[in-house]
């Protein structure tokens, strides 16, 4: 293996609005939330009513189907609402905190001793087995299956992203314990990807048990299925495990203090932000604990996570399950007389089409304008210059769109995700839901294979 | 400008479905946002989008042609004169002028033909106007002959749009390039008007005024006839462009300004204009080799520079829609497309110009290429699993 696997194709977008390195102590949200949403296919299964007390960790509900997954609160206090959206889906469970957390009691113990079965009850009954998600399908791991190993991308190179090394800074011993606990569920290896351009903090670099791939190059280089294609591509039938390096801290608490401490570290970002910085919060907390007072005035987009992959919430939202970002930047919803022929000093492109190019500009500000109508997939070659991979984004994309199960497999659907393919949506001419049409190839792969 | 926004704001619920005008919707739906870009925001998945949509990139394809339209237009009044003997009595804007006025006649009758017809169709079919014809409206003037009759323009590009991309299903379905359809309809339906020593040059047909013992042939006609040791031009007029030929395919300079904005832009596939000029620069190699006439014995090089290669190098093989769409295919495509040209603009009597239906057969087998490019990254796959099974 070489000493670092070198991303030739993709893009860094540069953003205004980066998070700078200062650890902000949040106020306590007034209210947190668990949303069944943010895991994919989940048909969830309440265990609580409103106006039940719960403590954190207690479970909030479960997978229909896998009836030992539990969805547990992040603080101690009062189920305050049950919201629901069309056919009665349950959208989020609210919560109103205690002033002081009460814990739920699961076990203190170092989990080289336990075995498989016991971490994986441990992590099932106290709401952090859904942190571990399965390639192919983007889906949330099925405990039944042993994967062929677990990659940990330890670096975000997507735009605004928060700085793992900062994030994790001095949890060292946090982080081994989680990592111990994973050694015990992959069938194969445990991969920690690092980024070779700058020394990797210690909490990486001096971990144990695992294998450390480093990469280097731009944006997609630190998505984890990038990483996965280059070091240990999946094949039909093959699952691999992913986690992300908090959610691995949060099972490395479980383990030390025996119970569930949702505490995160949050990088408040965007160009409408007025100082963007990193916020200690806690999972599932309303957004306005940490944006109230720190945003511009105008119609603002607020994103759970990045600007390419995150979801978008309400200003009175929440932080989602899987997000160590909030992103603000402003919407777009204003007509643009004669856009397409204008100079476009401050437009972002790829292409050189822009005279923007021709002005060297750190940081661009970018709405949520589509700049142009939805058309045919016309042009060529131009997802190939972000999409890392060897696949054919375009065909595989063609294959999706009209559904032929045969010829996705062939051209590789099972090593790809949505988050994938992000860049090609950012970039796309023709302005398709590229994503959205991914998440169909994989809905629809996932049914044929079960 | 914010009234013109109101006005169109206000005229939009009667071209909405259910209003008065809602058959005309597609033809108001292009002009709106021709005049604004949509106010449409994202919902999910990447937030921010680039720049760049099907507009901008059609008229920088527009923009990367119109060194060749200007420079053909002052040609165009540079040979009629020349025919009649005036070329000295004329200034620079006269000389323009006249080519100004003769070839914009053309353009207006293929835009107004065209643009009406994908109108319809997207009425018909409820979808936004494509902006594919921006660029097939601006190529078909540019690849005539001065003296075509408008009709036959109209006649042509109603055959190209309608036959060779609506019934494929619109703009992206179509498997020939647009323009070149529109070309190789009026070539073989009357021939009389696209080939010859006569059509190059404006008036000459009429014949009226022109002085004794001037030709219009092209440096083809001359080539195909055997009479090279007749010809009055150098390889500095080819290159430059003060050779008769289609309107804009005489200036290999002009073309590679285009090229050039072509390829800095990223909207050109560098590859394939590359890699049709490596093409040529082939074939015209190994004719050289075999040289028993004097075609075959000129420079490889010159082949470059001479009636429509460039031209269809740079913007006629780079259509993204009908050219090969995997990278490595487009090499492939690229180089056999100028191997195709000079194989039948040099050994096929029949066909003075091969570029036309070089770049048309290749358009046909490029999705073969494609094909196996494709395989070739299956297989690539299929072999990883294979050693993990044993």
């Amino acid at each position: 293996m070489p000493d670092s696997i070198k991303i030739r194709k993709g893009l860094n977008i540069n953003l205004q609005g980066k998070a700078e390195k200062i650890f902000i102590k949040a106020k306590r949200a007034e209210l947190f939330a668990v949303k069944p949403t943010d895991f994919h296919n989940l048909l969830p299964k309440l265990e609580v009513a409103v106006n039940d007390k719960v403590k954190a960790g207690t479970a909030l509900f479960y997978d229909k189907y896998h009836p030992d997954i539990k969805f547990t609160s992040p603080v101690s206090g009062t189920v305050q609402a049950i919201n629901r959206g069309e056919r009665r889906r349950i959208l989020d469970v609210v919560i109103s905190p205690d002033e002081e957390f009460e814990y739920q009691e699961f076990v203190q113990a170092d989990p080289s001793t336990l075995t498989r079965e016991e971490i994986i009850h441990y992590l099932q009954s106290s709401g952090l087995w859904p942190a571990i998600r399965q390639r192919p399908y983007n889906l949330m791991a099925n405990p039944s299956d042993t994967p062929k190993s677990i990659f940990i991308s330890a670096f975000d190179t997507s735009p605004l992203a928060p700085d793992y090394d900062f994030l994790l800074k001095d949890l060292n011993s946090e982080f081994q314990t989680g990592i111990n606990a994973l050694l015990k569920l992959s069938g194969g290896k445990v991969h920690l990807n690092l980024d070779s351009t700058y020394p990797a903090s210690t909490v990486f670099a001096n971990a144990k048990g695992v294998q450390i791939n480093k990469f280097n190059g731009p944006h997609p280089a630190g998505n984890v299925g990038t990483q996965i294609h280059f070091v240990d591509p999946i094949n039909k039938g093959e699952i691999v495990w992913v986690i992300s390096p908090q959610d691995i801290v949060t099972i490395g608490r479980l383990f030390i203090q025996g119970r569930y401490d949702a505490s995160r570290i949050i990088a408040l970002t965007g160009s409408e932000v007025k100082n963007p910085r990193y916020y200690k919060s806690i999972a599932g907390s309303c957004i306005r604990s940490l944006t109230d007072g720190n945003v511009r005035e105008g119609n603002q987009r607020y994103i759970s996570g990045n600007v390419l992959t995150g979801t978008r919430v309400s200003q009175n939202g929440f932080l989602g399950y899987y997000d160590s970002q909030i992103t603000v930047i402003p919407e777009g919803n204003h007509h643009e007389f004669f856009g397409w022929f204008s100079p476009g000093l401050s437009k972002f492109s790829i292409s050189r089409s822009f005279l923007s190019k021709l002005v060297p500009r750190n940081e661009f500000r970018i709405d949520t304008n589509i700049h142009g109508g939805k058309r045919a997939l016309m042009i060529t070659g131009s997802f190939e210059k972000v999409f890392p991979m060897d696949i054919y984004p375009m065909q595989l994309l063609k294959a999706i769109s009209i559904e032929d199960i045969d010829l996705m497999e062939k051209l590789g659907i099972y090593e790809v995700v949505e988050e994938d393919f992000a860049l090609c949506e950012f970039i796309d001419t023709s302005k398709t839901d590229i994503q959205t049409l991914v998440r169909k190839g994989l809905d629809l792969m996932y049914k044929e294979m079960n | 400008m914010k009234g013109l926004r109101k006005l169109l704001d206000n005229i939009k619920p009667n071209f909405e479905k259910g209003g008065k005008l809602a058959i005309f919707q597609s033809f108001f739906d292009a002009i709106d946002t021709l005049l604004y870009v949509p106010d449409k925001v994202t919902r999910s998945g990447s937030h921010i989008r680039d720049a760049i949509d099907m507009k901008r990139t059609m008229i920088i394809v527009v923009l990367s042609m119109v060194p060749a339209l200007l420079f053909g237009m002052w040609n165009v009044g540079r040979f009629h004169f020349l025919s009649l003997g005036l070329l000295a009595d004329k200034t620079f804007w006269e000389i323009f002028r006249f080519g100004f006025f003769k070839v914009l006649p053309l353009i207006i009758v293929s835009y107004v033909t065209g643009l009406t017809i994908e109108i319809i169709f997207a009425q018909i079919r409820k979808h936004d106007v494509p902006e594919g014809f921006f660029v097939t409206g601006f190529l078909i003037p540019l690849i005539m002959p001065v003296d075509v009759p408008l009709w036959m323009v109209a006649v042509a590009t109603a055959f190209a749009v309608v036959i060779g991309v609506e019934v494929f299903g619109g703009a992206g379905m179509n498997v020939l390039n647009p323009a070149l359809t529109a070309r190789a309809f009026l070539f073989f339906a009357y021939p009389s008007h696209m080939s010859g020593d006569k059509v190059w040059i404006a008036g000459l047909n009429q014949g009226t005024g022109v002085i004794d013992g001037f030709s219009g042939e092209t440096v083809m006609g001359y080539a195909a006839a055997n009479r090279l040791s007749d010809m009055p031009y150098t390889p500095h007029d080819m290159f430059f462009g003060f050779i008769p030929g289609s309107i804009g395919e005489t200036s290999t300079l002009a073309i590679l300004i285009g090229a050039f904005i072509l390829i800095y832009t990223g909207i050109g596939s560098w590859k394939i204009i590359t890699s049709v000029f490596a093409g040529g620069l082939f074939m015209g190699f190994i004719l050289n080799l075999f040289a028993v006439n004097d075609y075959m014995a000129v420079p490889a090089w010159q082949h470059l520079i001479i009636g429509g290669f460039a031209f269809g190098a740079v913007f006629m093989a780079t259509d993204p829609v009908s050219a090969a769409q995997t990278e490595k295919g487009k090499w492939i495509y690229g180089f056999l497309v100028g191997v195709f040209a000079i194989l039948i603009r040099v050994l096929n009597p029949a066909y003075p110009e091969g570029v036309m239906l070089a770049i048309l057969l290749m358009n046909v087998f490029a999705p073969l290429i494609d094909h196996y490019v494709i395989e070739a990254n299956i297989k690539r796959r299929m072999k990883r699993v294979e050693p993990s099974k044993t």
